[in-house]
């Protein structure tokens, strides 16, 4: 069970610790101060999480947190690309914090039964500082797809370029089965049906 | 030396304050989730406000700090085993929060049952509730940014989580 948990555990930790590293980059950028102080706030809780997950995974023998974080090579990481892209506008990264964050209230929500007991107790803390991201993400979202012209057809072309690359969110872990059976997460594919259907909402 | 129970150490964490909010002592922002004392040593257990919270080592050595110079030894442990919710932050913190000019979080399970609580939060200076919600995140995780239509200013409010 020990290379299945990890492997979830990486993967969840590094998505968030690489976007959160994008997300930081709007620090001092943002289309508006406030904006601005939204995603560097954002950093701050994936980095937070990313860093709890690491601690995690040294529990389970692997290097300490920052070892992992800052030394490992690019072919090391467990991310998926999506979150790797560049920012570009603020309409992408707006599209692709609303993706992403959806995903991750869910998969925190499903972790909360999770087998291995340290998960679910971080997940139960974890969603509840979700909620703010996607607060966040649904009122900007809303925002500006009910603007003018040109920010609803920004969003669309962003949405359109975004969705293949945040199917790579679900990516199953190759211990995919052990991960189900064993009972530690419900399953990548269960996790984008909930979320294909949150979004149609 | 004299024998101590979790009370007297409760006391003694009294003096150790939020390094952000520094009317809020660590006992009354309800991080410190547990106190046992086995013989000279003082065993505690501490959950971070947010899992992503910068002042938690801080907070940490001031706990250390605070028993050792009482000589004591600590042992602190960081852990979720039972996380923190604004919920914790108690009565007489909400008091010393308002008086800062923070607006105390509302009962957190109401605010996600109802998520309109958040567009109305209660402003600190006049009490009123014709407010709105300008921002989730603030100058620090744990605040969030509203602005009185009454006073026309700004506050800030603990985000109930
Ligand atoms: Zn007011």
């Amino acid at each position: 069970m020990s290379d299945a948990l990890k492997e979830l555990i990486y993967k969840i930790a590094d998505d968030q610790f690489i976007l959160g590293h994008r997300n930081s980059e709007w620090t001092g950028f943002g289309p508006m101060l406030e904006e601005d102080i939204a995603f560097s706030s954002m950093a701050q809780d994936k980095i937070g999480h990313s860093f709890a997950l690491y601690t995690m995974l040294r529990e389970l023998g692997e290097q300490d947190p920052d070892t992992v974080a800052f030394t490992r090579n690019a072919n090391q990481f467990h991310n998926c690309i999506f979150v790797e892209l560049p920012n570009g506008e603020y309409d992408f990264s707006l599209v692709r914090h609303f993706l992403f964050d959806t995903a991750e209230a869910l998969r925190f929500e499903m972790l909360l039964n999770s087998s291995y007991e340290p998960l679910a107790l971080l997940a139960k803390k974890i969603r509840g500082e979700l909620r703010y991201h996607t607060i966040h993400a649904n009122t900007f979202l809303k925002k500006l797809g009910s603007g003018t012209e040109e920010s609803i057809s920004r969003l669309q072309k962003s949405l359109d370029y975004s969705l293949p690359y945040a199917m790579g969110m679900f990516e199953p872990s190759p211990y995919e089965s052990e991960l189900i059976s064993e009972g530690i997460f419900g399953g990548e594919e269960k996790l984008r049906e909930q979320w294909t259907k949150k979004l149609r909402k | 030396m004299n024998t101590i129970t979790s009370d007297t150490v409760k006391e003694w964490l009294e003096e150790v304050k939020d390094p952000e909010i520094p009317v809020l002592s660590l006992i009354d922002l309800g991080v410190i989730t547990q106190i046992e004392i086995e013989r000279d040593v003082v065993k505690i257990e501490m959950t971070p406000t947010f899992v992503g919270c910068p002042a938690m080592d801080f907070m940490k050595a001031e706990v250390i700090e605070s028993i050792e110079k009482r000589g004591r030894k600590a042992e602190v442990e960081i852990n979720f085993r039972d996380s923190w919710s604004s919920d914790k932050i108690s009565e007489k913190g909400k008091i010393a929060l308002k008086k800062f000019g923070l607006a105390p979080p509302p009962d957190s399970a109401k605010v996600f049952a109802d998520l309109e609580i958040l567009e109305n939060a209660k402003c600190p200076r006049c009490d009123g509730t014709d407010t709105e919600l300008r921002n989730p995140f603030g100058p620090t995780l744990c605040r969030s940014i509203h602005y009185c239509n009454s006073c026309q200013e700004a506050f800030e409010q603990f985000k109930p989580v």
